[in-house]
């Protein structure tokens, strides 16, 4: 057991995934020798020269063939350097990595996991910020996993990596180093679907995922409020059943993300809330997220984040009914 | 049967200037002394812009910052041979180049520091902001050039890739569509030989870029990118083409990338330092001080107000930076649409209070 950040368990994950399962190949640009910007996969271009491949700069590019290597038996992770990029590749997201599985009526399938950095609040450049989970939970045929911990993102990663269908692993760039936790040596798997219950509590319900997460922790803690706190992990399938079992008991939510605000998903899941609990309710849900804008740059940015003061605004909101 | 060559290219490479600043007169450029003492004054300019830049990223005064070191011959020299209603089009090290077309030094710091008030280009310069996404400049080029062939304003344009960014399909789609369509657009590769971490032999199987235009029917040239006259030849002749109505170029600008990346990239990882300074060697604005002294258009003493010259505005430009207010929070929301919407009033309001 060793303490690691986030960007260290992706790490691990990506190196036990390479020494278990031959088929497993990384490609991305400067994952290679440079070991990813943000030091993601460092040292696994050493050991596994002819798995982790440096390519040309192209989304577009890596994304098409990682498909076709993927239909042919390759258990490929593309790495988009940052998830501002991602839409160059959408074609082939949206028309095939996404859809083959049904064209083919089940013959085919495309077992990849793509990998990509997002959200704001390190001061990054344009279209280094974004959160744009919503596209892709739009794009059917794809699973969207999002960890907000060191522990999570390895167990997450290896059961992602060994999923039957292509899946968007989105990593929180804010949390990469921000914390350290124990994580085994040894592999394990976390499944997906499956959120995670931080904190049990009886007054409200806060549900989040990816670094959002973090603000809304410490946000509940400068209230006095006993919150259930819900770690989505994985925003496609969501784990409807965890949410509403905790605002059958609580009858308030508070639901905290980065991405925009209208048609986010924070409006599927107050709309899961509604189909299945609405007269449990005591209070309306509120959302705390990300404005319908263009993520600011630097010097506004935590205007734009759901920041603590903005979390605790909306918990005394649904607390004051 | 019949298995014959039906087509065979050539790659031309132009260097007008060595390094020791000696030209070949026969392919020297229409230039008086007075452009040359500009464009050189240009460069400094845009080098002293550069270090200061640096310098302020490494105390905490701006944050990342991408400097274009190494690359001002490329840069001054191409937008060099532009005219007032041309337009360009710049990728995130193209700073040179907008320095070059009247850009304000203090609004290159403000983007650098994060405040978007240094993305409005002045009204008065014919150019998009810079835009951070590597490759797609060059299909906006042929965009742009096609809307003023179809206009008739008479105008080209021109703008910047990496080698790195010819691995993109916008690439393709940008000299494709051109030579359909005949566009007025001028594609300029700095191929400074890396993108990021990866090299330039990595990015490409083809032996120059240049080459890649001839696949689009159009012509390529590689040049000696450190060496201002041959990029301003270069420039010139195909502007001069596509103002007359003769269609698209592709332009390799060989040169060498002798900074990191950006402030957040350590290039010791993947390169030696050696190479880095095999290119320091190469310095355009060296080269071409050497020339104007032999040439007697410069001397020490003329030399040294230039210089001082460069770092009182550079200077000036930090002043005002650092007095800047900081930017209102209205502002996340004022440019979405051409009018707030509702939604976009309510959360503008909810941020208020
Ligand atoms: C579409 C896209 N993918 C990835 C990146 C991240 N990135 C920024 S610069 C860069 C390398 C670009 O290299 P090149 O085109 O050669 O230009 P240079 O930076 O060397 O001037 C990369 C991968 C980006 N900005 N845009």
């Amino acid at each position: 057991m060793a303490k690691l950040t986030i960007v260290q368990a992706v790490n691990a994950a990506l190196r036990n995934e390479l020494a278990k399962d031959k088929s497993v190949v990384l490609m991305g640009e400067d994952i290679g020798v440079n070991g990813g910007v943000f030091r993601a996969t460092d040292g696994l271009h050493a050991d596994y020269p002819d798995r982790v491949l440096d390519t040309p700069l192209s989304e577009a590019g890596i994304i098409s063939t990682a498909f076709g290597m993927a239909v042919n038996g390759i258990k490929v992770i593309p790495e988009i350097q940052f998830s501002g990029f991602m839409y160059g590749p959408m074609e082939h997201i949206y028309a095939h990595i996404a859809r083959t599985r049904t064209r083919s009526r089940g013959r085919f399938n495309v077992p990849m996991v793509i990998r990509t950095p997002y959200g704001a609040g390190i001061r990054a450049l344009d279209l280094h910020c974004e959160s744009g989970e919503a596209i892709f939970t739009q794009t059917t045929g794809l699973k969207m996993v999002i960890p907000s911990s060191p522990y999570d993102a390895k167990g997450l990663l290896i059961s992602a990596i060994r999923d039957p269908d292509p899946v968007i692993f989105y990593e929180p760039m804010r949390l990469y180093r921000a914390l350290k936790e124990e994580v085994p040596d040894e592999e394990y798997t976390i499944p997906l679907g499956e959120a995670n219950v931080v904190q049990e509590g009886s007054d409200l319900t806060v549900v989040s995922y990816g670094a959002a997460l973090r603000d809304a922790i410490k946000a509940v803690s400068q209230t006095g409020y006993s919150a259930e706190i819900i770690d989505l992990r994985t925003v496609i399938p969501i784990d409807t059943e965890t949410i509403i079992n905790s605002v059958k008991k609580t009858g308030r939510c508070v639901i905290v993300h980065e991405a925009p605000k209208s048609c986010g998903l924070a409006a599927e899941i107050i709309a899961r809330i509604n189909e299945k609990c609405f007269f449990n309710l005591k209070s309306p849900p509120e959302r705390v997220t990300g404005f319908d804008t263009a993520v600011p740059f630097a010097k506004l940015e935590n205007y734009y984040l759901p920041n603590e003061k903005r979390i605790i605004k909306s918990l005394n909101k649904v607390m004051a009914q | 049967m019949v298995k014959k060559v039906i087509k065979t290219f050539e790659i031309e490479y132009l260097q007008v200037m060595d390094t020791e600043g000696k030209v070949d007169e026969s392919l020297m450029p229409k230039l008086s002394d007075e452009q040359i003492t500009e464009m050189y004054e240009t460069m400094v300019l845009c080098r002293t812009f550069d270090d200061k830049g640096f310098n302020m990223q490494r105390q905490g005064r701006i944050g990342t910052f991408i400097q274009f070191k190494g690359q001002e011959a490329s840069q001054v020299g191409s937008a060099y041979a532009l005219e007032e209603k041309d337009w360009m089009v710049p990728m995130y090290r193209s700073g040179a180049a907008m320095i070059t077309r009247g850009f304000p030094l203090i609004m290159l710091y403000q983007y650098f520091s994060g405040d978007e008030r240094g993305m409005k280009v002045p009204d008065n310069i014919n150019m998009l902001p810079m835009a951070i996404p590597v490759g797609t400049q060059s299909p906006h080029v042929t965009g742009l050039a096609m809307a003023s062939k179809i206009k008739g304003d008479g105008a080209v344009a021109l703008g910047y890739t990496g080698d790195g960014g010819t691995s993109k399909g916008d690439f393709h789609d940008a000299l494709n569509f051109a030579g359909v369509f005949k566009s007025p657009a001028i594609i300029i590769c700095e191929n400074n030989q890396f993108a990021i971490s990866v090299h330039r032999k990595d990015q490409t199987h083809s032996e120059t870029i240049a080459q890649k235009a001839l696949a689009y029917g159009i012509p390529g040239i590689q040049v000696d990118g450190n060496d201002i006259f041959a990029v301003y030849k270069a420039t010139k002749e195909a502007v001069d083409r596509a103002r007359a109505g003769e269609g698209p170029t592709l332009i390799e600008n060989y040169t060498y990338r002798r900074p990191d990346h950006s402030t957040s990239d350590d290039a010791k990882k993947y390169r030696s330092e050696e190479e880095v300074k095999e290119w320091a060697a190469k310095d355009p604005i060296d080269r071409l001080r050497k020339y104007m002294m032999n040439k007697g258009i410069l001397d020490d003493a003329k030399n040294e107000e230039i210089i001082s010259k460069a770092k009182e505005k550079v200077e000036k430009a930090v002043e005002e930076y650092e007095k800047v207010s900081e930017p209102d929070p209205e502002d996340i929301f004022k440019y979405t649409y051409a009018e707030m919407t509702p939604n976009l009033k309510e959360q503008l309001e909810d941020l208020k209070d």
